[in-house]
């Protein structure tokens, strides 16, 4: 161990301002405080500090994701297996497809995410925020896994860049980098994000080209390929419920499997680093207007269906409860949650041209959580000049 | 008995070397300091020169701004040493002992027979004026203005601080005196918190003529600005005294014996204090006077006061003017592997469930000076409501006081607060931001905006 360190402390000033490589300064820091808790004591202020920091709380949220992302790696094999007819293929060639197809996902978020803060952190003069981290992770789990990567390395260079880094880097930005990498993806290559194909690994492919991965006998008879949002109905989805809560549906590659999702939430609520507040009015909003819905005619699911539909539960979990881009004060975190839930199923039940509302929900609400902060604490703070001016 | 206030948002933190309640050695000074930095925005005005000689009790300083406030040197001896750092700027006045203490003679004085102005007359030429803060801002308070009221927390939930009862017992009888002093310059009167907890095993509750507060809670709810807070808010245009039972005890001390006499018993706490237990000694004193509490003063720190806002003052260093602690601490300047990726941390202590400390909550940890980490922008933000049990914005006023923005400042609550409401806020900060330097700053702007 101390020989690593004597290694680090002999290439340390090459790497200081005026050494060789002084440019990369922000870069040699980064995997110097990745590797090790630097040697800084407290200069101003309380002498003895918490051994919690940032890197902690981001690294409990990518564990958190981690079942999600198992789960995805395996599915995304699955579907292909099923959409191919491959009935000889064993859980081992269902993993090693998803790796194929997920892994790639993975490396192009990660190099092009983590190599645009590296560089901002190196021209601002700033350590390299651990935020990325988790958008990185994020990200290959909310697209279709067939997404072109190139479409996705321009997705995350326009979120890290015009999303985050010009409000000034992790805890300045207005909107969740990873959906608005999602939306990016979205609103500029939209066949690519919706319709039938996109869903299953090597279908697009396939059908544009004649070849997939492995083609097998061509797709199956009746394949469809769609996700439950594609047909809401309850003559479609009922025998299809207890699929949609293991996961073994299309879908983007993290975002099908209730279970690993509500495996993460644990995770996130008992460590405290996610508001449990928002995840349960979120919850609520949801099935509030999903049995609206149901009792006025808009669809024929009972309300608790908008829940394992889609990416409900994966936004709810993960990305409405972004502490820097969600409500920030308690009261707030009831109204903000509550509204993105319903506001997901509104757009899902009310508006045909989006089979989906939770990334819009989530956006929308971003942009206006400051404004319900605004309000919680001036009402706050009114409340309590009433009551000094009583007592 | 009033209304017991209880307070759920706090945090006590588990540090070990807390003092034996003993007197492990009673100090004979050698050299002593009155520190002008003791006291914030203080422009001091040198009454001495080097050579002069003093007693316990003569002005050393006078406040520039209102000359009526003295500052005393607290033995008798020699002026030995006038310290001053950049732009010569006053720090210390050092003063070489006397072997056998002698004090000014003030004169007893029955406090029911006097004025207010008389007792103020009485504090200001003896130079216990300065014991005596304001709020907001908590300076030393205008011997001009009518406080709103005065408030004394009578119990302390600060990390490893010295127990009142312990070393201020004997005190009662001078504390009840001042409690009867002080009343007279205010005509809210003098509100005492005590803890709930401890109601009755404390003296203190036997004080007259004040208004008794409980409260319960962890740390900070012994905090006097929390109190004032769940009492009576302090809004814009008020003022408030605060003064602490030690302050109190000499103010006592004054009008019972004639004396200034700020002798004290200290407890030499901390991980790296060897022992720890109580002294008794002056404000001012050495840390070589406390030498047998460590082996060698190399990689220390040395606290006048608590580990959350006390004053790193270094081994040649000397206590402060309002401080009965000494916290004795190692420097964290050293690498740890992979410490924030490991899953268990076992040494080290985190309030947040991130790590598994919480599964042994009766555990006391050697802490150190280490950062543990790197500075960031605000991420988390319910981390810091969760130990500050005011009805605040903390993180809101935080960026208000950062953008100088002196209305937001007002409306989230300036007045209220002072550096050690928030000391825990930082510490359980994972940002690692320096959030008493903040309000510190934050003070310093409406001070020199709005005075």
């Amino acid at each position: 161990m101390s020989g690593l360190r004597n290694f680090v402390d002999k290439i340390k000033p090459t790497f200081e301002k005026g050494g060789k490589l002084g440019f990369l300064h922000s870069t040699f820091d980064a995997f110097e405080t990745f590797l090790f808790v630097p040697n800084t004591v407290t200069r101003k202020g309380a002498h003895v500090r918490d051994c919690v920091d940032l890197k902690r709380v981001m690294i409990m949220v990518v564990l958190a994701l981690v079942p999600a992302m198992l789960f995805g790696i395996w599915n995304v094999g699955y579907q292909h297996k099923l959409a191919f007819g491959l009935a000889d293929w064993g859980f081992w060639n269902i993993v090693l497809y998803g790796l194929v197809k997920v892994l790639p996902l993975y490396i192009v978020a990660y190099l092009v995410g983590l190599g645009i803060e590296f560089v901002s952190a190196q021209i601002q003069g700033h350590e390299v925020n651990e935020g990325y981290l988790v958008s990185g992770m994020l990200i290959p789990l909310i697209v279709p896994v067939d997404v072109p990567l190139w479409m996705l390395a321009i997705a995350v260079a326009f979120a890290v860049i015009i999303g985050k880094e010009v409000f000034g880097g992790t805890g300045m930005n207005i909107w969740n980098p990873a959906l608005l990498t999602r939306a990016f993806l979205f609103f500029s290559y939209p066949s690519k994000m919706s319709g039938s194909t996109v869903w299953t690994g090597g279908v697009e492919r396939f059908v544009n080209e004649g070849v997939a991965f492995q083609a097998g006998n061509g797709l199956v008879d009746g394949f469809s390929g769609a996700t439950p949002l594609a047909d809401p109905t309850l003559a479609n989805l009922q025998p299809k419920l207890w699929d949609m809560i293991v996961g073994t549906i299309p879908g983007s590659v993290g975002e099908t499997s209730v279970i690993a999702i509500l495996l993460g939430a644990i995770l996130l609520i008992w460590t405290g680093v996610a508001s449990w507040k928002i995840m349960v009015s979120s919850v609520l909003g949801g099935l509030a207007i999903g049995y609206l819905g149901y009792a006025v005619g808009a669809t024929d699911l009972p309300g608790y269906y908008q829940l394992v539909m889609g990416g409900f539960l994966f936004g709810t979990v993960f990305m409405a409860t972004d502490p820097v881009t969600s409500a920030q004060t308690e009261c707030g975190k009831w109204i903000y949650g509550f509204l993105v839930g319903a506001l997901a199923v509104t757009v899902r039940l009310w508006n045909p041209g989006y089979p989906e509302g939770m990334m819009l929900a989530i956006l929308l609400m971003n942009t206006f959580a400051p404004l319900i902060d605004h309000y919680v604490i001036e009402g706050s703070i009114k409340r309590r000049a009433k009551k000094v001016k009583i007592a | 008995m009033s209304n017991n206030i209880y307070l759920k948002q706090g945090l006590d933190i588990p540090i070990s070397g807390v003092a034996a309640q003993n007197t492990r050695k009673v100090i004979t000074p050698d050299v002593v300091a009155v520190k002008p930095t003791d006291f914030r925005g203080l422009v001091p005005k040198l009454l001495v020169r080097e050579g002069d000689r003093v007693l316990a009790g003569s002005p050393v300083l006078a406040d520039k701004m209102s000359q009526n406030i003295l500052f005393a040197s607290p033995v008798s001896g020699t002026v030995a040493e006038v310290v001053r750092g950049e732009k010569r700027k006053l720090l210390e006045v050092r003063i070489k002992a006397d072997e056998k203490q002698e004090y000014v003679d003030y004169g007893v004085k029955r406090v029911a027979d006097m004025s207010a102005e008389q007792i103020k007359e009485a504090l200001l030429t003896a130079g216990l004026w300065p014991a005596l803060t304001q709020r907001p801002y908590g300076i030393i308070a205008n011997p001009e203005v009518k406080p709103k009221a005065i408030f004394v927390s009578a119990f302390t939930t600060a990390p490893l601080a010295a127990s009142p009862e312990f070393t201020l017992q004997g005190d009662l009888a001078d504390i009840q005196t001042a409690v009867d002093a002080l009343g007279k310059l205010t005509d809210g009167g003098v509100h005492l918190s005590l803890n709930s907890a401890n109601y009755s095993g404390t003296p203190f509750h036997k004080l007259t003529n004040v208004i008794v507060h409980t409260f319960e809670g962890k740390h900070p709810a012994g905090n006097v600005g929390v109190q004032i807070h769940h009492i009576s808010p302090i809004r814009k245009g008020e003022t408030v005294w605060t003064v602490s039972l030690l302050m109190l005890a000499a103010i006592g001390k004054l009008f019972n014996t004639g004396k200034y006499d700020v002798r004290r018993k200290i407890a030499v706490t901390g991980p790296k204090a060897v022992n720890p237990a109580y002294v008794d000694g002056y404000p001012g004193i050495s840390m070589k006077d406390i030498k047998e509490f460590y082996e060698t003063p190399e990689n220390l720190r040395f606290i006048s006061g608590d580990v959350l806002t006390g004053t790193n003052i270094g081994a040649e260093g000397y206590l402060g003017f309002f401080d009965n602690q000494v916290t004795i601490l190692e420097e964290g300047n050293k690498y740890e592997l992979l410490g924030w990726a490991k899953p268990f941390r076992p040494g080290q202590f985190s309030s947040s469930r991130t790590y598994f400390s919480w599964l042994t909550p009766k555990k006391k940890y050697d802490m150190d000076t280490n950062l543990h980490g790197g500075p960031r922008a605000f991420v988390l933000n319910d981390v810091y409501s969760k130990v500050l049990p005011m009805e605040l914005y903390p993180v809101y006023l935080l960026k208000a006081c950062l953008a100088n923005d002196i209305d937001k400042m007002e409306k989230f609550g300036i007045y209220e607060v002072l550096e050690e409401d928030f000391a825990l806020c930082e510490y359980v900060c994972p940002s690692k931001i320096d959030i008493q330097q903040i309000i510190t700053d934050g003070i310093a702007l409406m001070l020199k905006e709005m005075c």
